[in-house]
């Protein structure tokens, strides 16, 4: 039961209780209480909408942060990306394999204030050895969701 | 002047669904649960390789047959998916659609004056393929107590001297009914004592709920009394692709092809290619649209419930079909106030034989808001009745 409640809200999470049970064919009460558990678990972290902000008036700039750093001994990564992920200005960290190790998305209402960030944070913590700054351009799918204008193609309204 | 028409092509009545169909045309705003083919788009992987095939010129022609790989392919895939085992290269033709495959299977085995048997309520073309060949269609209406399944006893009840044909749409348009293998064995025995053949079309064989499709094909013997029909249009949701299939012994194979090659030619190649990667690649996509649609199912139902609208549970198909006998209207009464009133488009039972009176067809190839917003004018129009 909870795969198919986690995998009906990942897709809308504006489905309400009664929806989903019905979907699924269970009682309502019993899927209330499902989700109830898997949030107190902390499997379902949050509610969140996808918005295109660059459809607004409002200006945001998004950015990729390829961070290199020298693990703690005893610590590992966790307790650097502990550090980093506390900051409000990361949106998403990642460890990584390969040239880099974490990858942070940082969103920031300016370019400076982004760059102010990565170079008086996240720079000079002690782990660090090197950052790569990437802006983003442009969003064309996030999350699932493509951003660019998707035309619906219309069926016939009567077929048999 | 003289008259310029068939006779034969005259007394063959217009879709019950057209007349409908001009209605709701002329209401822009109206939500339709009317239409009957997937809202999914085709799989963008299907899509790309049409555009690709495009790219390289691939153009022109194929076999008359079709596609050997496209032949091989689907092949391979019944026997994967429905343990029925025909021969490629002569027993499977690429046809337009499944509707050319109807009618192509019943020229090639009537001759005027053989009947046919055909379940109704049915798709709307059976009936007008069997009078174009000048054979006999024989009305078989089923019933709602039944899960409008076919009993043995109807099939026997049907059956005469000149009885040639017994078609079975299942999964069913409209009912959405099914027929599981108990129900099919005790079909194929009467079918083999009778000496009988089966047009089994397959065409929503991939979205049933209740276990896997069993086609009668695959059960003892019936694989040479059987012409299957199937397509690419529900399972793949590649509806304006055409391209669709028909699996029959030799014998009847042969006489189909000559029909299909002077009438057809051969199915469009640009879509061809599409669904050799459809049937490759495509079992994945199947599985995702199949939980959609079993999930609006189940919405459809609990919600049906809710507003007291009696409806037996159907396991085939993204058709459901409500009985209306309540409310003391008749299915056309009913679909044309709900229309007028709450600007919701739903199909007649009516036009899918006289036995669908009493019923609506409703589709749930929609999203859930937009079964939500139609299924809340429903309830709106009935409990304004009572």
């Amino acid at each position: 039961m909870r795969t198919k409640i986690l995998s009906l809200m990942e897709e809308d999470c504006k489905l309400t209780v009664k929806d989903i049970a019905a979907m699924i064919g269970e009682e309502e009460a019993a899927v209330e209480e499902e989700i109830k558990a898997m949030e107190a678990e902390q499997i379902i972290c949050g509610y969140t909408s996808i918005i295109d902000w660059d459809k607004t008036e409002n200006e945001f700039v998004t950015a990729l942060i390829e961070l290199k750093v020298t693990p703690q001994r005893g610590e590992g990564f966790d307790k650097i990306a502990e550090r980093i992920a506390n900051y409000p200005e990361v949106d998403t960290i990642y460890l990584m394999s390969g040239g880099y190790d974490f990858a942070v998305i940082i969103r920031g209402r300016t370019m400076k204030e982004v760059s102010m960030f990565v170079s008086s944070k996240l720079a000079p913590m002690e782990a660090v050895v090197g950052t790569a700054t990437h802006f983003v351009l442009k969003k064309y799918k996030e999350h699932g969701v493509k951003m660019t204008n998707k035309e619906k193609a219309e069926r016939m309204p009567i077929m048999p | 002047m003289r008259n310029p028409l068939s006779e034969t092509v005259v007394k063959i009545k217009p879709s019950g669904i057209r007349k409908f169909f001009d209605v709701v045309s002329e209401m822009p705003d109206a939500i339709s649960l009317g239409v009957g083919e997937p809202d999914f788009d085709t799989p963008w992987h299907v899509r790309e390789e049409g555009i690709y095939t495009l790219e390289k010129g691939k153009t022109f022609y194929t076999s008359n047959s079709g596609l050997m790989e496209l032949r091989e392919e689907i092949c391979k895939y019944y026997i994967r998916r429905f343990h029925a085992a025909y021969h490629p290269a002569r027993e499977c033709i690429i046809t337009v659609g499944g509707s050319e495959g109807i009618d192509i299977a019943l020229r090639a085995m009537l001759d005027p004056g053989d009947e046919v048997i055909i379940p109704e309520p049915c798709y709307v073309s059976y009936l007008p393929c069997v009078q174009l060949t000048g054979g006999v269609p024989v009305s078989l209406p089923l019933q709602e107590k039944n899960e409008f399944r076919l009993t043995p006893e109807e099939l026997e009840g049907a059956i005469t001297e000149k009885t040639k044909v017994v078609i079975l749409p299942f999964p069913n348009n409209p009912t959405g009914a099914i027929m599981e293998r108990e129900d099919l064995e005790k079909i194929a025995e009467i079918i083999k004592r009778h000496d009988l053949y089966v047009l089994s079309d397959e065409i929503y064989a991939e979205l049933s709920y209740k276990g896997k499709h069993v086609s009668i094909a695959s059960l003892p013997e019936m694989r040479d009394r059987t012409v299957v029909i199937n397509g690419f249009s529900k399972a793949y949701a590649m509806t304006g692709w055409r391209i669709g299939y028909v699996l029959a012994p030799e014998l009847i194979c042969e006489q189909m092809l000559k029909i299909h090659q002077f009438a057809i030619m051969c199915a469009p190649t640009n879509s061809q290619y599409a669904a050799v990667e459809a049937v490759k690649n495509g079992d994945r996509d199947i599985e995702v649209m199949v939980q959609a649609y079993d999930q609006r199912r189940k919405f459809l139902m609990r919600t049906f419930q809710e507003m007291n609208l009696k409806c037996f549970e159907p396991f085939g198909a993204f058709y459901a079909f409500p009985s209306i006998r309540q409310f003391g209207m008749t299915s056309e009464e009913f679909a044309t106030r709900l229309l007028q009133e709450e600007k919701v488009a739903v199909v007649p039972g009516t036009a899918f034989g006289d036995c669908g009176e009493g019923f609506l067809r409703i589709s749930y190839a929609y999203s859930i808001d937009e079964l939500k917003e139609a299924l809340k004018r429903i309830k709106h129009f009935i409990d304004n009745l009572s």
